[in-house]
């Protein structure tokens, strides 16, 4: 019974997100599209959590659909009207390419998960309850990846240099 | 509890990954670019959180948050080019704003 619960829920967020990814592509209005990537966060935050990654998925919902999205609005807000770019109003083979590229892409990818994993991806090891929890993101944090846990601090310090001399360059030259 | 195997998480993180590509490819507003590059962030994400769970080891997970720092900082400073060049009245156009070729 729980093995069919789990899978209508793994159904309807992929379907979510699925869907909410094309909107976030095929919206013309950048509001909308933000919108549409806010329910495609959300839906990505459920698969992390039948994934055991509790952590994650709360981080998720918190940076990206929180603060970053908050960010993204507010500067679509900002822009106005002239935030609406032509959509896709190049050549049209442009388009045609594109499409196509991507396709092949997904096709690609589809073709190597099947021929590379077929039959050897089907035992998964089971986990605890402290897996993907705060105590175990914060002692592999601490432990194994000090590094990256040091090396993200300075990029968010260079990101947060970066927008301000951005911001207060567009000020000084109206 | 038994889901989905990582196969399934698999196919989804390459269909995110190429409906991002797809936007990055095809939409000119550089907002929209930010958001398909989101798109295309998340499904290498949810493929590195999926072979976390199945090998049973933290370490994609701490991969995915040092992802999510990355694309942070990389929204703050797209949106600030992008308020910068508005405020200059460019257009927004990712293929008519070419002055640095040259």
């Amino acid at each position: 019974m729980a093995n069919v619960v789990v899978w209508a829920v793994w159904v309807v967020a992929a379907f979510a997100c699925l869907g909410s990814g094309i909107a976030v592509v095929t919206f013309s209005n950048p509001f909308y599209s933000a919108l549409s990537l806010i329910g495609n966060l959300a839906s990505l935050a459920v698969l992390y959590l039948l994934l055991s990654a509790e952590f994650v998925a709360a981080a998720q919902v918190l940076v990206y659909a929180g603060a970053v999205m908050v960010m993204f609005l507010f500067v679509i807000g900002y822009l106005g009207s002239r935030a609406d770019a032509p959509w896709a109003g190049g050549p049209s083979w442009q388009t045609v390419g594109a499409v196509l590229a991507s396709a092949a892409l997904f096709v690609e990818v589809i073709v190597v998960i099947g021929l590379k994993t077929s039959g050897r991806l089907s035992h998964q090891k089971p986990v605890d309850s402290v897996f993907g929890g705060p105590y175990d993101i914060g002692r592999l944090f601490l432990t194994d990846h000090l590094l990256a846990f040091e090396i993200t601090s300075i990029v968010l310090l260079v990101a947060a240099v970066g927008g301000v001399v951005l911001g207060s360059h567009a000020r000084e030259t109206p | 509890m038994k889901g989905p195997d990582v196969v399934w998480y698999l196919a989804l993180a390459g269909f995110l990954f190429c409906t991002g590509a797809l936007g990055v490819l095809i939409r000119r507003s550089p907002l929209i670019v930010l958001l398909s590059l989101e798109i295309m962030l998340n499904g290498a994400n949810l493929a590195l959180i999926a072979f976390s769970r199945h090998y049973a080891q933290g370490d994609g997970q701490i991969f995915a948050l040092t992802v999510m720092a990355v694309a942070a900082s990389e929204v703050v400073v797209g949106l600030g080019l992008i308020v910068a060049i508005a405020r200059k009245n460019l257009d927004l156009d990712v293929d008519k704003l070419s002055t640095l070729r040259g």
